[in-house]
């Protein structure tokens, strides 16, 4: 099985592949025009142990998402 | 401002004269727009390393071969679909105004996520061009584009730049008039089939529909089905009866690939231009940079806040002693010249008062104001363009979840110690009218480098710089206060912060003086004057014996406070601008050295009061346009009321502790 992971729970330099984002359409569409989208694939750069956002890297680009929202992003571990 | 459909298909028609070619720089925030725009039109634009730096469009002219061609700069948009404020400027002007010439400027070095919003500005099909910025930090990632081939695959001329350098922008302009000249539009690229099928399926319905249009049926196809609300708008309020059969089109898509339509859209989009990226880039291994290695310390969970604090505090040190230093010898050469004046023109005579009034504003201004800012817009150019901003959004944004914010609301208040006016123009870069609200309260209140040389003129220099210290910490209290109390108030939840961490640039030391130039020529060409005919007309009115009556009527507000009934017209005056409080106030007490005059508690209940009393005029009419009359009266009152409360205790706190 599968375990069902959100984005704010990654630590540091682990890469993930986003699964589905559980959030409405303004939410998809702000991660959507950074270039997230369910199946790509995102590098977590740092992760705050005090709350804080995500920093992830994908692209080439790092991009801060606050912690509400990774909250809603599900997504799996890649080896 | 909203065009009709029809309008901007009359635009669309008078394409013949080329004089006033329209050239238009788009592209995602931070690549570099601004920075070409200044380089051909001269510094216009503020630039900064942080996204969102240009949040309305700015025009110019370039004169190519004797003829004139407008070029416009619009605000960074990620897409042609968008929520926020500053990035639906971009989107308003590409579809409603005229457009001749598309430049598509992109960051090189992030190319493949670039391409999703040049994908959308090819389906304008206006004629364009693709500049490839920051060639060099591509290089530096390791990322090597084959400008040739990205050409022919796009259909449109690609020129490599390196902005901040300079290079490559006349090689660009040439080209895109070129280009321009050619009429050539942009090929079409078709992505995924079974997508395309139901876009063209769609479109058929629109082209027989919708006559005449402004814009490809293709377009309106791809938009209406990614659910973008211009175009919803557009058919809602036209062709009401096309709604259901474009609803049928989204449920087939959605249903064929499992999410909904508008995510399809984007997501083919997305894979389209990573499917271009492979094509024409060869990666290979980039180097390991000092920008990552001085994240690891400046992002880090711990080290950075021990470095915003340092940082701050160094940048703080440095204003305050580069002011003092510079103040003290100029104040006594400015003393020297009134005396001489006064003696040579007589103290009473009418031309006697004007003159030496003159020199009075004249003084302040270099005297006062001048040390304390120029050290300060360098500063804060610095630390724009390295690229600090959005870390500093980064490491505060739990903070700023506790005052119902989030991290980057941090910006605009920055911004704020600068000037508020842009600070409350850049809080169009945050999502919800809601923040956008508390975020412009907040950077009003905070303190702008005016009101910076108030503090370190009057409090700095007469108590220390410990006392300047302290009110500056005192602010961010009452700030921090201020936006949990609205917080409150305005229950809803902040959208949370989404934004892009840029890779460090050094700064161009051209480009921060530049930049500095352009906002102190701000204070010298507006404030200045005001200044210097402020202090002829403050000495006029006593002269005639006025100023009595207006201080008379503030009597209540300054006697309450404890401090002298002259302070009185100061305020009217700081209102203009806040430095004019402090300046005038040396004219209204008829004394450079204030101290002679005032206590140090006096001096301190002031300064406080002109912190946060009522924005000034300029601030008031830029939170006008933003926030509009309820929120500007809201927050002209709540600063006005802030200000009064703390001003009277700082003067029953000084009387018991002094």
């Amino acid at each position: 099985m599968i375990e069902v992971l959100t984005l704010d729970q990654i630590e540091a330099d682990q890469e993930v592949r986003v699964v589905r984002v559980a959030g409405g359409r303004g939410l998809r569409q702000r991660l959507n025009k950074m270039g997230i989208h369910s199946g790509n694939s995102l590098l977590v750069k740092r992760s705050g142990i005090i709350g804080g956002p995500i920093l992830v890297h994908l692209q080439g680009v790092n991009v801060a998402i606050g912690r509400g929202m990774a909250r809603k992003v599900v997504v799996e571990k890649i080896k | 401002m909203k065009p009709s459909h029809s309008e901007k298909i009359n635009k669309w028609h008078d394409l013949d004269d080329f004089k006033h070619t329209q050239f238009v720089l788009v592209g995602q925030p931070n690549c570099g727009k601004s920075t070409i725009f200044n380089e051909v039109i001269g510094y216009r634009s503020i630039t900064g390393n942080f996204p969102g730096a240009t949040v309305e469009y700015t025009r110019g002219h370039v004169n190519i071969l004797n003829h004139t061609y407008d070029v416009v700069d619009l605000p960074g948009t990620y897409s042609l679909s968008t929520s926020d404020q500053a990035e639906r400027v971009s989107q308003q002007y590409l579809l409603t105004q005229r457009v001749d010439m598309i430049i598509n400027v992109v960051d090189a070095s992030i190319l493949s996520r670039s391409l999703e919003l040049t994908l959308q500005l090819m389906e304008l099909e206006i004629p364009m061009i693709l500049c490839l910025n920051m060639i060099d930090e591509a290089e530096r990632k390791g990322i090597h584009i084959d400008t040739k081939k990205l050409s022919d695959f796009l259909g449109m001329p690609v020129v490599e730049t390196i902005a901040s350098k300079g290079r490559g922008i006349k090689q660009l302009f040439w080209e895109a008039l070129e280009a321009a000249r050619r009429r050539q539009k942009p090929k079409h690229i078709r992505g995924n089939l079974d997508v395309e099928e139901i876009i063209t399926g769609l479109s058929r319905v629109l082209e027989k529909a919708v006559k005449p249009r402004a814009y490809s049926a293709h377009l309106m196809a791809t938009k209406l089905l990614e659910k973008d609300p211009f175009f919803v708008g557009l058919i809602k309020s036209a062709y009401p009866e096309l709604s259901r059969q474009i609803l049928a089109f989204r449920q087939k898509l959605s249903r064929s690939h499992g999410r909904s339509s508008d995510e399809v859209i984007s997501f083919e989009r997305h894979a389209l231009s990573m499917s271009i990226f492979e094509k024409v880039a060869v990666i290979s291994r980039p180097r390991i940079s000092w920008q990552d290695r001085l994240d690891r310390i400046l992002m880090h969970n711990i080290w950075g806040y021990v470095g915003l604090v340092l940082i701050l505090m160094i940048f703080f040190n440095l204003v305050f002693s580069m002011g003092r230093f510079l103040e003290s010898p100029l104040i006594t050469l400015f003393d020297r010249l009134d005396g001489m004046a006064e003696s040579y023109f007589g103290a009473d005579t009418l031309i006697g008062v004007i003159i030496t009034g003159s020199i009075q504003g004249i003084g302040g201004g270099i005297a006062i104001v001048l040390p304390y800012l120029l050290p300060f817009l360098l500063g804060l150019s610095f630390l724009e363009d390295i690229g600090y901003l959005p870390r500093i959004a980064f490491l505060m944004d739990t903070f700023m979840h506790k005052i119902g914010l989030h991290g980057t609301a941090v910006i605009p208040a920055v911004l704020g110690y600068g000037c508020n006016v842009p600070a409350v123009m850049a809080t169009r870069i945050l999502e919800s009218p809601r923040d956008r609200f508390i975020a412009a309260l907040i950077s009003t209140m905070v303190p702008c480098s005016a009101r910076m040389t108030v503090i370190f003129g009057l409090v700095g220099y007469y108590l220390g710089g410990m006392a300047a210290f302290g009110l500056y910490v005192l602010n961010l209290v009452i700030i921090a206060f201020s936006g949990w109390v609205f917080s409150r108030i305005l229950k809803e939840a902040t959208p949370g912060m989404m934004m892009e961490i840029p890779v460090y640039h050094l700064p161009r030391i051209r480009n921060v003086l530049k930049k500095t130039w352009f906002r102190t020529k701000d204070f010298i060409v507006i404030a200045w004057p005001l200044l210097i005919a402020g202090s002829a007309i403050l000495a006029l009115t006593e002269y005639f014996k006025l100023t009595e009556s207006i201080n008379q009527m503030l009597h209540p507000l300054t006697g309450s406070l404890g401090l002298p009934a002259a302070v009185g017209t100061t305020l009217i005056f700081g209102v203009l601008r806040k430095e004019l409080s402090m300046l005038m106030l040396f004219q209204a007490l008829g004394t450079s050295d204030v101290s002679t005059v005032m206590s140090n508690a006096q001096m301190l209940v002031f300064t406080v009061f002109v912190i946060f009393y009522i924005p000034c005029i300029a601030t008031i009419g830029v939170l006008f346009r933003q926030v509009r009359l309820k929120g500007v009266i809201v927050i002209t009152l709540f600063t006005f009321l802030a200000a009064y409360i703390l001003a009277l205790l700082t003067r029953v706190f000084t009387g018991i502790i002094w």
